[in-house]
């Protein structure tokens, strides 16, 4: 996020969220907006293909049709500059690239994007005016604007919008991607990625390169690596030899398990530490008992770049270890030496190495977190980015972005589109949820949501068993009529080993940049069985 | 600033500031039920009444403004008496079964009846009412003859979740804290986030997940971060005997920066997978496509050999490393180096993406 949590409670005066279900997703995130919302009289904008709980309360809502958010997003500037609402001293002072900006959504009129997004035009102009002349707005977002082959680009649209207006540098305003788990943001600032060290810190740089050889007293690769999509894709074309897999489970969250399953079996090895025997863990060839959150010292990182302490409350079961330790272990058997004394020893490397963690350590973590970048001991920590639009990069970059249909269409035989998402009882893979006894006695198997007419129209009743099928494959699942989607849409969670929706997603279609998958829109149909 | 006298002592608040703040900020004591500081306030219970000189009635301090000049009794003879009138009133309706109760040991209305030597009630007239303890939700307890009908519950709901579960139906003694239509939470908008279990003083709304596994004198409180969403909501983990056996917040700002004790159903009720019987105790080999336990040294040495072996002859970019968001800071930072520095690939990732 560029702003923080608290700010989306009190100091926003319009939120816009795009692809984020927040109520159910972000619980505590939503009900500082519902709050201000209906409080404070903030103005709410819902763009979501699902009728949420936001989309209830807003005082604009879009149910745009999946992968459309370009289209969207553009008219929504096509209006706001056509009007007038332009913040130009804001443009001309801190940004570049409006003109090829400008020119590039002056054909996005909202007549025009009506037909691509299914929203009415007068309601693309209403949310227009809405966002840009209610003060300080903000945008939220979550996989719903991420997950398709056009996810840079969807993020680059609401940046341009948010650049538009002026709406970054101040407290209330800004872009803000809701993070969806526990430590992603803090997994990407600790270089678990294959282009970065620690703060975004290029392998390819020499500089940087130079800088972690020398700290870890080893030469290090300088190509960049593959992303996990990638990985996958590799192993099964038998290219990838071994694979370590650490508290993930792609067998559950990876698009198309067809293909993860038979990746996964053509390795020669495979090594999974977790905490549970995840569906990803019976292919391994060795499984290494981790620890749960509760039962070691360490750091989150939140989505608001706010460092906070993990600590350790219990033992972990049997001996399960620590995984810090488990990876040390290896690494000193494989002839490098880590040796460290607990968790703080490592985070003081850590901070040693990445500028933006330089100013932060246990000590002060004890008085309520800290919000990155603090370079030194004596920074108070970040809570807003890009002050006075002052942008890291110097100015503002606006993208001239045209609209991509999402890579899936639907036909004549698969003529639904099918988005997948999280329900507020359970998480990500379940592995946790399903086995917390509260969660899974309210919530114990997956549902398929499907709009009332198109269920009539397939003599489907609410509970009645229906077998959903994709290019990929098919499962059958209890069917949950509601209009909370619309009739050409249908929904379900990921998170049910039973009926994995992921069987049924493609891996054919990444984005061209961040290579994530376009869980957000498969053609489907549904039958009654 | 404005000066006002409280049990004889002048004491300077500033101004706009409650009779009841003005106390806290002095140190002086003052009994409250209904009164939360998050909370929009209800000025219900009237615990907290103080004797203001020259007022014909005594006034709950929490929603009077002190004012220049004032002066006020907060433990006189006559507010002793009222309090334990309304402590009386109270126990009317509550359920004192305090030897089984989850909040034995945590519980506003017992200390206060303790405090002030309020053992029965001369209300009780006509009888309790007896209302059934059966609603089927499997995360909160609703018992309601123990309730004292401060309304906490209604107004976290309504304030903090923002829900609007919940509201009071009925007046006088047959007041009671309902669902539209009374019906069961989960045909309500309830999200189950358990803001009324945190906020509630008595025992009527308690944790399913922690019946029985411990009292509030038993547990050690450890403060951290949810291993959930990206919100970073921290709560307390609460521990007995080694083992974690409930989640309470950390009301503070200090403490809670992000949600200042405000939870989800996940992060305040889905935290007994820790204890599942499911959880891997002990490393294993695959051998003839079965798993079998091992020891960490067979294991450990297992997987370096097979990584090195591989590396050698494969080439470092044969191999690959999924990290997690699941895990810290210092476990991705070791995994990335780990990956970088010993196996000698960048081929490192983590879910970011899914």
């Amino acid at each position: 996020m560029t702003n923080s949590i608290g700010e989306l409670e009190k100091d926003a005066n319009c939120i816009f969220v795009i692809g984020s279900n927040t109520v159910e997703n972000h619980p505590v995130i939503g009900m500082k907006i519902k709050h201000n919302k209906l409080y404070n009289g903030a103005k709410l904008i819902v763009a979501d293909p699902r009728r949420t709980d936001l989309a209830e309360i807003a005082d604009v809502y879009m149910p745009h049709i999946p992968g459309s958010d370009v289209a969207l997003v553009n008219a929504m500037m096509n209006v706001i500059i056509s009007e007038g609402l332009a913040d130009q001293a804001f443009i001309a002072e801190h940004t570049e690239g409006y003109e090829a900006m400008a020119a590039l959504v002056e054909k996005f009129t909202p007549e025009f994007a009506e037909p691509i997004t299914g929203v009415p035009a007068e309601d693309i102009r209403a949310a227009a005016r809405v966002y840009a002349q209610s003060g300080n707005a903000v945008i939220c977002y979550a996989m719903g604007l991420t997950q398709h082959r056009t996810g840079t680009d969807n993020v680059k649209s609401v940046c341009n919008l948010a650049m538009l207006t002026g709406n970054i540098g101040r407290p209330g305003t800004g872009v803000d991607p809701l993070r969806g788990q526990n430590n992603v943001q803090g997994a990407c600032d600790m270089g678990a990625l294959p282009v970065v060290y620690t703060a975004y810190q290029n392998v390819t740089n020499e500089a940087a390169r130079v800088k972690f050889e020398q700290a870890w007293g080893v030469s290090l690769p300088a190509e960049n690596g593959l992303v996990l999509t990638e990985v996958i894709n590799k192993a099964y074309h038998g290219e990838m030899k071994a694979l370590y897999v650490f508290g993930e489970n792609p067998m559950m969250s990876d698009p198309d398990l067809h293909h993860v399953e038979e990746a996964l079996e053509k390795l020669d090895f495979l090594v999974v530490q977790d905490i549970f025997l995840t569906e990803t863990a019976k292919y391994a060839d060795v499984v290494l008992p981790g620890s749960c959150f509760a039962e070691k010292n360490g750091t989150f990182s939140n989505t608001e770049r706010r460092v906070q302490r993990v600590r350790k409350a219990v033992s972990a079961p049997g001996q399960a270890r620590a995984d810090w330790e488990i990876i040390c272990e290896i690494a000193n058997r494989m002839g490098y030496a880590m040796n460290y004394a607990n968790a703080e020893e490592i985070f003081e490397e850590i901070r040693g190495l990445t500028p933006s963690y330089a100013g932060i350590n246990y000590a002060r973590l004890e008085k309520g977190g800290l919000q990155w970048p603090c370079p030194t001991e004596e920074h108070p920590g970040t809570p807003f980015l890009h002050k006075d639009g002052n942008f890291s990069r110097g100015k503002g970059a606006f993208a001239a972005i045209d609209y991509i249909p999402p890579g899936e269409q639907p036909d004549e035989e698969y003529p639904l589109i099918l988005t997948t998402g999280r329900s507020l009882f359970h998480y990500h893979t379940g592995t946790m949820t399903r086995r917390a006894s509260a969660l899974d006695t309210h919530k114990p198997e997956p549902e398929l949501e499907i709009n009332p007419i198109t269920a009539a129209s397939k003599g489907i009743q609410d509970g009645d068993l229906v077998r959903i099928s994709t290019r990929r494959g098919g499962l059958n699942i209890r069917a949950k009529l509601t209009s909370m989607v619309a009739p050409q849409v249908v929904f379900m969670t990921f998170h049910f080993a039973e009926a994995a929706a992921n069987w049924l997603t493609s891996s054919e279609f990444l984005d061209p940049v961040a290579k994530i998958p376009e869980y957000k829109v498969s053609a489907c149909k549904v039958e009654k069985i | 600033m404005i000066t006002l006298t409280i049990n004889g002592r002048e004491i300077q608040t500033p101004r706009g500031s409650t009779i009841l703040e003005t106390c806290q900020a002095a140190g002086i004591p003052v009994p409250t039920l209904c009164y939360d500081p998050d909370l929009r306030l209800a000025g219900s219970c009237r615990m907290c009444l103080v004797e203001v000189k020259g007022r014909p009635l005594f006034v709950a301090s929490c929603v009077t403004p002190a004012e220049n000049g004032m002066v006020i009794e907060t433990d006189s003879p006559d507010i002793v008496e009222a309090r334990k009138v309304i402590l009386e009133l109270l126990a009317a309706r509550h359920n004192f079964n305090c030897q089984v109760c989850e909040k034995n040991g945590d519980c506003k209305f017992q200390d206060y009846c303790y405090q002030y030597g309020v053992k029965d009630s001369r209300f009780e007239e006509g009888g309790r009412h007896l209302y059934p303890i059966d609603d089927p939700n499997p995360f909160l307890e609703r018992d309601y003859n123990k309730c004292i009908m401060c309304t906490r519950c209604v107004r976290a709901c309504e304030d903090i979740t923002v829900a609007r579960a919940i509201n009071v139906k009925n007046r006088g003694h047959n007041a009671k804290i309902s669902t539209f239509l009374d019906g069961n939470l989960s045909d309500s908008p309830c999200v189950f986030c358990g803001q009324c279990v945190m906020v509630c003083p008595v025992g009527a709304l308690t944790s399913k997940v922690s019946a029985g596994l411990g009292r509030c004198y038993e547990v050690e409180k450890v403060l951290t971060t949810c291993t959930y969403c990206g919100t970073g909501c921290t709560l307390e983990l609460n521990v007995k005997d080694d083992k974690v056996v409930g989640v309470t917040s950390n009301r503070t700002v200090e403490g809670s920066p992000v949600n200042k004790g405000a939870l989800c159903v996940k992060g305040r009720f889905g935290w007994d997978f820790i204890n599942s019987p499911d959880r891997l105790t002990t490393p294993l080999i695959k051998e003839n496509g079965q798993f079998r336990e091992a020891s960490w040294d067979e294991a450990l040495d297992l997987v370096a050999k097979r990584l090195g072996e591989i590396k050698a002859q494969h080439g470092a970019d044969s191999i690959a490393l999924f990290s997690s968001a699941r895990v810290t800071n210092e476990e991705n930072y070791l995994a990335q180096k780990f990956t970088r520095a010993v196996l000698g690939t960048n081929n490192v990732d983590h879910c970011a993406r899914l």
